[in-house]
């Protein structure tokens, strides 16, 4: 049977007006919180109990419109899946509510999710394809062919991952963990025709994949266990296997890998630098490269062709034969 | 206690230019009686950026790596986050996908080697707090840091994603991570509070998106600079080649002045433990550090 228990807690609520107000503030509210409750009924009692102007987005409680998310002490939620007892074991009794992205905030948790939408909606989040109007049959997908967009599939669009993404906070063209998630399960579905189309999209140097820092806030912010951080490996990798992917320093920084440790075992700290960079580019290091050196971190014959300063690993060849074997890309 | 034993995974950075971080390690687990077997077979994990190129030759490299330590017979430490994320995610992928694990074994036949995923992967920091204990820790500091205002700096590949590190971590809060700020404790310093100490320092893209990597950088140290840190020590050795390395041109960028020295995990003990100067080797820091002191 379920035994009903009870704690008392303090929240702390980000209260914002963008009409009325100049400055954001919190608002403090003491509850006793029963341990079946959501954090969406709690932002309900706010509403309900303290103060009727408390606003915040939620329609349909089963976790599948999305709408209802924000940060409790900074950990990206969705307010109606998201036990309030789980998330005072978590952060103790005092709780802090905050709207997604605190830049965007329109009224207190209600933010403007605009530039999530326009940049979902940029990647053609849907199947392009020429389809019969009058089939004789259902297209047929395997099992595999599911599972292989099935989990990028559960996304419901709720922006947890694309607010927690420090790159969507700095870069304005990024497009963002969600969008790149969208772009990946529409390319990878059998029926669509527009995937290399996605693939250049999200291939290009500011606003696609290679400006994600892999930090994995997108991964740990997810409610549907979407996981996009490997969907944007598997963006990655698709560039390389259709061949989408252009020299320029980040693919050469990401290929560069496998010449370092055909050679040595360990990545050659100097060399992937120069290889990635070329020589052209390596001024802007010289800086940098002349304090390392100083600083004994780096040495004068590092990267200079011809003199192998590199440590080796143990059983090197190995690795070389198993890089000949087993490498599947070309960039 | 019986004597501690891992199987080391030094990773790269720490054999060429942060030889401070395998010095340091290894003058810690003298001191405290652990045992360590470095893996000189050990090859590059791939960084996140070999697996971006080519994820199933990631994943036959990884495992072999691991294949040395489970030779052994023990546990594999890590001294580098990245190097804990890119193994951890291998030995998941492969303990969790029979089909996956048989094509990376097929390879791995080729030089005599089978993954069988009996060896455990755990960053140096998580089996000191873990295996080894504060407390005990906390009764071998000869030098107490109580002189500091310590930073710690967590990095993201030892906390995120939760799900995939929380066996090895201690089931870390990485919203709320805790592990160093405990350390901090036990060694006498003080840790200091600061909203940036879970965030990303753009080590991985300062090539090709310098400007975010530069911000995301400067946001976290001036963070901990305007929270009155001395230092900030970190458990990566590739936040701390970002944070210690580029504070001048993280100035530019930033419009304010970044001085901050940046101490690797194993230094900071190192210090409290009364390690020699040359096993510290404070002297290969870019930002000079002799604050510690």
């Amino acid at each position: 049977m379920f035994t009903h228990k009870y704690r008392k807690i303090t929240i702390k609520a980000f209260r914002f007006n963008a009409e009325t107000d100049y400055l954001p503030y919190y608002k403090t509210y003491e509850m006793t919180v029963e341990n079946h409750e959501l954090i969406l009924d709690l932002l309900n009692r706010i509403k309900w109990e303290h103060d009727g102007s408390f606003s915040y987005r939620r329609s349909c409680r089963h976790g599948i419109c999305g709408s209802c998310s924000i940060k409790v002490n900074g950990k990206p939620v969705l307010a109606c899946k998201e036990n309030a007892w789980d998330m005072i074991d978590l952060f103790g009794d005092e709780l802090i509510f905050d709207p997604q992205s605190k830049k965007r905030a329109v009224k207190d948790m209600i933010i403007d999710k605009g530039d999530f939408w326009d940049k979902h909606a940029a990647v053609k989040p849907y199947v392009e394809a020429e389809i019969d109007p009058h089939p004789e049959h259902e297209t047929k997908m395997s099992i595999a062919q599911v599972d292989n967009i099935l989990d990028a599939d559960y996304c419901i669009q709720c922006g947890n991952c694309h607010y927690a993404c420090p790159v969507v906070e700095i870069n304005e063209e990024y497009f963002g963990p969600a969008a790149f998630a969208a772009a990946y399960r529409f390319s990878a579905d059998p029926r669509d025709e527009a995937g290399v189309e996605r693939l250049e999209m999200t291939a290009q140097m500011g606003q696609g994949v290679w400006d994600c820092v892999k930090c994995n806030e997108c991964a740990e912010a997810c409610p549907k266990e979407v996981n996009p951080i490997e969907k944007i490996t598997r963006l990655h990798n698709l560039q390389f296997e259709q061949k989408v992917a252009k020299s320029n320093v980040a693919t050469r920084h990401a290929e560069g890998f496998v010449r370092s440790i055909r050679d040595h075992g360990y990545l050659d700290e100097a060399d992937i630098v120069l290889y990635s960079e070329g020589y052209l580019g390596m001024y802007k290091h010289l800086k940098t490269a002349i304090k390392m050196l100083k600083a004994g971190k780096i040495h004068w014959q590092d990267g200079v062709p011809f003199i192998d300063n590199m440590p080796k690993i143990k059983n090197l060849d190995e690795v070389k034969k198993l890089i000949k074997s087993s490498m599947t890309n070309k960039l | 206690m019986s004597q501690l034993h891992y199987a080391l995974f030094t990773g790269c950075t720490a054999k060429q230019s942060t030889p401070e971080l395998l010095s340091s390690t290894l003058a810690v687990a003298d001191k405290l009686g652990i045992k360590i077997t470095i893996l000189e077979e050990a090859s590059c994990c791939g960084a996140s950026h070999l697996q971006d190129f080519d994820q199933f030759l990631a994943h036959v490299l990884n495992a072999r790596n691991i294949c040395y330590a489970e030779k052994l017979g023990l546990t594999m430490i890590t001294i580098c986050n990245t190097c804990q994320l890119n193994s951890a995610m291998t030995k998941h992928a492969l303990d969790s996908d029979p089909e996956l694990k048989a094509r990376v074994n097929e390879k791995l036949a080729e030089v005599g080697l089978e993954y069988k995923g009996t060896s455990e992967i755990k960053h140096f920091l998580y089996t000191l707090i873990d295996d080894y204990g504060l407390d005990n820790i906390k009764n071998k500091v000869t030098v107490p840091l109580s002189h500091l205002n310590i930073a710690p700096f967590y990095g993201c590949h030892n906390i995120r994603p939760s799900e995939l590190h929380g066996s090895s971590n201690g089931n870390e809060n990485p919203y709320n991570p805790r592990s160093l700020d405990d350390l901090i404790d036990a060694l006498e310093g003080h840790p200091i509070d600061y909203d940036r100490k879970n965030k990303c320092c753009g080590f991985h893209v300062e090539l090709q998106a310098n400007h975010t990597s530069e911000v995301l950088a400067g946001n976290a140290l001036l963070d901990a600079i305007d929270n009155n840190a001395d230092i900030m020590v970190t458990p990566c050795p590739l936040c701390h080649l970002k944070m210690d390395t580029y504070q001048d041109s993280i100035s530019s960028t930033m419009g304010r002045d970044v001085e901050l020295p940046v101490l690797h995990m194993p230094q900071m003990v190192a210090l409290a433990l009364g390690c020699s100067e040359k096993e510290i080797g404070l002297n290969y820091h870019v930002t000079k550090a002799d604050i510690v002191r």
